[in-house]
Formats: structure tokens, C-alpha cells, sequence
């Protein structure tokens, strides 16, 4: 099972292509927020870029946090995502520890789903998708 | 597309009034350079000055901006402190996706705060805050407070102004998310005049797509044709600095203020030295994966026992031409010194290397002597250029608060006119021939990117008026189209109006189609018109004896054949923007 990584962000040029991408094929709409990849400074321009984006965590606290089974466990980490079970509560993105859920206005989360169709309009490869460790899929020993 | 009609915000400073407007017109001026026109007829004065607290400060995107790669910049539209005539200035940033994602398709700033203000415009949010204690700070300085007073880093764009736009320098420019800049003809100037320290837009919104796959399809084919072709790995690669070594050879390249137009020193700034010497890394503007923005590294030691300090400065091939070759300062870290200072006062680059190598010559010539320069300005002498670019942006005397009005201003009180490297503006970095100095002299911006007048030269060896005009109108309203869309005009090869069509029909402007080459023209017609009723005469318009002398690699200058595309390119704008009755 492959995971998204933000393996050479130091490459970065802060062109927002990756989050441009997510949005579009993914959720469907046009920003650069609604996104499961989201580009920041590092504190102003002259300093690079950092990419904010699930890192897989298993068992993933957003997942445990859920209270509805919107976010469920994949088997080697990181989360799916059923909007059609959301209720908007917010609590996903709380449980993040590396705040990487972003929560538009109306509170609907936004999160990697690993999917990778990202990758390719990176124009520096800063991003790749990585095999993840096989797991039994009862998880938390990571 | 989000809606058919222009939804448009208006920021009133002296009543701290702010309206939403909604205005239809999208099939008469389609954006950007367009819509910033439609909103000074709306908003803005003829009859009053630049200065008057009412004119309005215009930033404009297009309707594809963040819908397709390079749809990346903003049209900023204002009356100049330059000329005291209508005008446009360019820039990227994150300024273009900041509007786009506050739901914005213009930003109308008018009025003047009693204090120095910043302001803050998202989808949800309209914010002033007195910051008078931020009066004096330089542009970098400044970015660093504002980023701390509004959150929302990476999705935001500041744009703010120096000390040069607080002391209403006429060439005083808005620096943009710190390495992009409305650079030319003041607009910084008229956020000076209205209190305004800075802006800062949020991107805070998202908006739904269209259903099925040809929009999708669509970005992915525009993508790849923008990151593949030549043209692109040339400005992803050196960048716009790669100019300097082939204008040499082409005795083109503008050299200690004209005198000469190549220099066996040129190699020494090369775009090839910058990036061996200087290059940190690429930065881009939002939207463009292209990444053009070139960033240089100083190291300077500023005490004994190895204490060093570093700077990090954007380049282009503009400013190295303006504050390299103009000045014969042929080290490349030393120009990005001079840049760095420029960064930090908040001047436009080309008009403050282009006015130092004027007042080098001057003082030079007797003209102007050390009691007006306080300096000693010697070629190639960077710590002098400096300190002269600190005396532009806070003038210590009579001189410096006319060379800050412009060069020509300053040479029509102390003489050296003949030698003033003027186009409208302080030149651009094109000393191709004939064309390109009638382009810039007369140009709507007087920009090198009104029209393509310096390719112009080096493409065609003879000396047709008609044909070299007819090329300049050509191109210049196929060039308005772009700015309309405000597309970066690096991706004006890629962006013919077949592809632009489909790009519109896929995002749901399809009744637009087959009409945009049309609407270039309308704009251009407006543009001109705004100009000519605000006292502009291209009839009148001297191209300074300098420009006379020089040889590039065609020979010597041909002045006859000037002066005939001179006088036919003034005929030619007054015929474009004479119709009152016209609708565009």
C-alpha cells in the first residue's frame, strides 16, 4: 500500500500546482485550500516552503476521533474518506497532530487520501509515493 | 465559471466605507487589463490629479485566473504620479490566486487614510488597521510585521510599499509577497499618497468545478505544453537574465547609461554568472509552475572575527541591466547589494539604475556637480549607488526630489537632457533600434511588453513604417488579450486564441468564444482613449539625441527612419483612442 510523501520540500518553488491538483481531481473544486496537500511558507518567502499533508499514521487519530466512520483506518495507514457519513464536526482535524486537515467555513475536513494524482504536476519532484509497511490490519504498534 | 458578471470590492479609506459590487460587462472587457479600464471609467477622474484622495487604485484579475497554469498575475490600474496619466502595472505573486480565491475580480481602493493604514480583503473578511508605527519601515521589514498581523500563511498575498512611496517618489513601487513588484510608474506612489501601507489579500474560498472530464483533460494537455516547451526551460532555467550575453553580442545591451551598447565586462553579469556565482534557488509566482522568480544569495561580513551576514535578492534580467550594465558595476554580488537596498526603499528598479547612470553622466559632464549629488558617482562604484538610492527614496535636497520625480524632470531643471535614457519612463534594457525605442517612447506603458518592438528589430533588417507599425498595433492588442486574462506574457506562445477559446469553453465562458481577439481591440481603443483625455500627446513625444548615437549590430541608428515610425505610431494612437462614441 503506497503513501504520499513530501520526501524534497527543500526543492519547493511555492508554485501551489500539487494543491491546485488535489483539489480539482479529487474534491472537485477549484482553491488552493480544499485540498489534501496545502503549501506554506516557513515563515516568509525567504525562508522555503513546507508542505502540509497526512503522514499515514496507523492507528491515524484522525480516524479514532471520527465519530460517524467518515474517516475509517486504510490497512497500513492513513485514513478513507466517506463524505456521505460527515457531519461536519470538526473533531478529525482536532485529532491531527500534524494539522494536516484543513476545515473549510461549513467545517467539512479535507485530507490525503494517498491517492498520488498529485505526484505529477509537481514540477520539481518534491513529491513520491512510497510503500508502506505491510500490516495485519489491526494496527497499532506504529 | 464562478458568475457571468464582474463581482467587484470598493475600500473607501476616508469614510472606511466598503461596497460589493456586482457589474456586468464581461463580454466587452473580459478582465484584468480590460476591467481595470471599465472600473477607472467608473471610479476614477479625469479632471482631477493623480494625488486627489478620490482617483482609484485598481487590481484586476482575469476570468481564468487559477483555472489554468499562468493565469497567474494581477493587473494594477492608476492614475500616475509619472505622468498624471492613466496607466498599468503587472505582477504575480500570490496576488492573482489571493483575489481569485476571495472571491474577488477587482479590488477598487479609493480615498485617503488620516493615518498610515493596512488592509485586509478575503472572502469573509474587510479589515483596516491604523499602523502608523510602521511609517519608514522598508517594504522587507514591513512584509514581516503584516504577515504576523494577518494569519493565513502560504493562501495570502501582501503587497506593501518603502519610504520611496511614503515620500511620494514618482517611481516608488508595490512590492508583492517580497520578489514580485508592481515595479513601473508608481503605484506604490499612489498607495503613499493614500495612507495605504499594505494590503493583504486572503484566499480563504474554493468554488465548485465544472462536471466531467474536458476541463481536467484540458489543465493536464496546458500543463504539460507550458513545462515542456523551450521557451519555458529557458526561464525556468537562467531566466530572463539569459538576455544579457546575446544583447551584448548584438551590441543591444544598454551599457553606462548608453554610451555604449556592448562591453567586454557584460560576461562578468551574465545570466550564466548570476547562476554559477549568486543563484540560491527558483521561487514562483501561485498558479505557475514555470517558476521563473530567480533568488541570489550575498554573503557580507560586517565585523572582524568572521561575523557574516547574508542577503537574499531576487534578479531578472531588468534589474541587472538597470543597476549592472547602466553602471558599469560588473561584479554580481555588488548588483544585488544595489537590488537589495532598491527592495528595501520600494523603487522601481529600472527608473533608479536608469536615473543613477543619468546623474553619473551628469556629474560626469559638469552638468550637475557633488553639491547636488552629495556623492561622488564613479562607474561601477556600488557603495556610492547605494547611498544614492537611499537619497531618491528620502531626498536630502532639491536634486534628489527631482530625480525622483523622474529623470527628464531632473533634466529639465539642471540640462543633460540629451543624454537622459527616457522612453516615457526610464528605459527598459533594449537598445535593439528604431522600433523599440518608438514602442517604449510611445507605448501605452512605455514598456518593452506593450509590443514586442525589440524582437521587431532583430527579426527584420528592412525599413517598412507601415509594416513595422502594423506589427506593433498587432501585437500590441493580441497582447492585450493576455493582460485581460492577466496570463503571464511568458505564455503568450502557448496561449494562442484557439487554446484560450477552449480554455474559456471549458470552464463555462463558451459565449465568449471566437469574440476575445475582438475585445483585445476594444481595450486597447479604451486604454489609449483614457490616456489621450488626460492630456497625453504621442505627437509630442521627444526621443532623447542618446538615442540617436548609439550603434548596434545593423550599423549606426537611422534617424529618419525613426522619426517616420515616430510620427506614424502617434497617428496611429491618436486614431485609436479619438472616438468618444466608441464603446470600448
Amino acid at each position: 500500500m503506497k503513501a504520499l510523501r513530501a520526501a524534497r520540500m527543500e526543492r519547493c518553488i511555492g508554485c501551489h500546482s500539487c494543491s491546485l491538483a488535489c483539489a480539482r481531481l479529487v474534491h472537485k473544486v477549484l482553491s488552493w485550500n480544499k485540498s489534501g496537500i496545502r503549501i506554506s511558507s516557513a515563515g516568509g518567502l525567504s525562508t522555503g516552503f513546507e508542505a502540509r499533508v497526512c503522514l499515514a499514521c496507523h492507528p491515524a487519530p484522525c480516524a479514532e476521533a471520527c465519530p460517524t466512520g467518515s474517516l475509517t483506518q486504510r490497512r497500513d495507514g492513513g485514513v478513507k474518506q466517506n463524505k456521505n457519513l460527515c457531519i461536519r464536526c470538526g473533531e478529525c482535524a482536532k485529532a491531527c497532530p500534524v494539522d494536516a486537515i484543513f476545515l473549510d467555513h461549513e467545517i467539512n475536513p479535507y485530507v490525503c487520501v494517498h491517492c498520488g494524482q498529485c505526484v505529477a504536476f509537481c514540477p520539481h519532484d518534491c513529491l513520491e509515493m512510497v510503500d508502506l509497511p505491510e500490516r495485519d490490519g489491526k494496527g497499532g504498534d506504529a | 465559471m464562478i458568475r457571468g458578471h464582474f463581482r467587484v470590492m470598493v475600500v473607501n479609506l476616508t469614510t472606511g466605507k466598503t461596497t460589493i459590487v456586482e457589474l456586468p460587462g464581461r463580454d466587452k472587457y473580459l478582465g484584468g487589463s480590460g476591467l481595470a479600464a471599465y472600473l477607472f471609467g467608473e471610479y476614477g477622474h479625469i479632471d482631477r490629479d493623480w494625488d486627489d484622495p478620490e482617483q482609484p487604485l485598481i487590481f484586476a484579475i482575469g476570468p481564468l485566473t487559477g483555472y489554468f497554469p499562468l493565469m497567474s498575475k494581477t493587473c494594477c490600474a492608476f492614475r500616475s504620479p509619472y505622468h498624471n496619466q492613466y496607466t498599468e502595472s503587472y505582477a504575480g505573486g500570490k496576488s492573482a490566486l489571493s483575489l481569485r480565491f476571495a472571491d474577488l475580480d477587482a479590488l477598487v481602493v479609493t480615498g485617503r487614510a488620516e493615518r498610515l493604514t493596512a488592509l485586509c480583503v478575503g472572502s469573509r473578511r474587510v479589515e483596516t488597521r491604523d499602523v502608523e508605527y510602521l511609517r519608514g519601515f522598508d517594504a522587507i521589514h514591513t512584509g514581516r510585521v503584516l504577515r504576523k498581523m494577518f494569519p493565513g500563511s502560504g493562501r495570502r498575498s501582501i503587497m506593501r510599499i518603502g519610504p520611496a512611496a511614503e515620500n511620494l517618489s514618482a517611481y516608488a513601487c508595490i512590492n508583492v509577497d517580497t520578489f514580485r513588484h508592481f515595479g513601473r510608474l508608481g503605484g506604490g506612489t499612489v498607495m503613499g499618497a493614500k495612507n495605504l501601507k499594505g494590503i493583504c489579500v486572503l484566499g480563504d474560498r474554493g468554488f465548485d468545478l465544472p462536471e466531467g472530464k474536458t476541463y481536467p483533460k484540458l489543465y493536464k494537455d496546458i500543463y504539460k505544453q507550458l513545462t515542456t516547451t523551450e521557451m519555458m526551460a529557458k526561464y525556468h532555467g537562467l531566466g530572463t537574465a539569459v538576455n544579457i550575453n546575446p544583447l551584448n553580442e548584438l551590441k543591444s545591451l544598454p551599457w553606462k547609461n548608453l554610451q555604449q551598447t556592448s562591453s567586454p565586462d557584460a560576461n562578468a553579469i551574465s545570466g550564466e554568472t548570476f547562476a554559477d556565482d549568486t543563484l540560491l534557488r527558483n521561487a514562483a509566482c501561485a498558479g505557475c509552475p514555470v517558476g521563473c522568480i530567480h533568488v541570489g544569495f550575498v554573503r557580507e561580513q560586517f565585523q572582524t572575527n568572521n561575523q557574516y551576514l547574508y542577503r537574499q535578492v531576487g534578479y531578472d534580467y531588468e534589474p541587472i541591466f538597470s543597476c549592472g550594465g547602466m553602471l558599469e558595476v560588473t561584479d554580481a554580488p555588488e548588483v544585488l547589494r544595489i537590488l537589495d537596498v532598491i527592495e528595501k526603499e520600494g523603487l522601481d528598479c529600472m527608473s533608479a539604475g536608469v536615473a543613477l547612470a543619468w546623474a553619473t553622466e551628469a556629474l560626469e559632464k559638469g552638468v550637475i556637480s557633488p553639491d547636488e549629488t552629495v556623492v561622488g558617482f564613479k562607474w561601477g562604484d556600488a557603495e556610492t549607488y547605494m547611498r544614492g538610492v537611499e537619497m531618491i527614496s528620502r531626498p536630502p535636497n532639491e536634486f534628489y526630489a527631482l530625480l525622483a520625480k523622474g529623470t527628464m524632470r531632473c533634466a529639465e531643471r539642471y540640462g543633460g537632457a540629451d543624454f537622459a535614457c527616457v522612453l516615457g519612463q526610464e528605459m527598459a534594457g533594449y537598445a535593439t533600434g528604431e522600433v523599440f525605442f518608438v514602442s517604449e517612447g510611445l507605448g501605452f506603458r512605455h514598456s518593452h511588453l506593450d509590443s514586442g518592438g525589440y524582437a521587431y528589430d532583430q527579426k527584420h533588417e528592412d525599413k517598412d513604417v507601415k509594416k513595422a507599425l502594423d506589427f506593433l498595433i498587432k501585437d500590441g492588442h493580441e497582447r492585450i488579450v493576455l493582460n485581460c486574462m492577466v496570463g503571464c506574457l511568458f505564455s503568450r506562445g502557448v496561449y494562442k486564441s484557439d487554446l484560450l477559446d477552449e480554455a474559456m469553453a471549458s470552464v463555462g465562458y463558451g459565449d465568449l468564444c471566437g469574440s476575445v481577439a475582438e475585445i483585445g481591440k476594444r481595450v486597447q481603443r479604451l486604454r489609449w482613449r483614457l490616456r489621450l483625455q488626460m492630456g497625453y500627446r504621442p505627437d509630442k513625444v521627444k526621443i532623447p539625441k542618446r538615442y540617436t548615437e548609439i550603434t548596434t549590430w545593423k550599423g549606426p541608428l537611422d534617424t529618419d527612419y525613426m522619426e517616420a515610425l515616430r510620427q506614424g505610431y502617434a497617428a496611429r494612437i491618436l486614431a485609436m483612442g479619438s472616438d468618444p462614441e466608441d464603446d470600448g
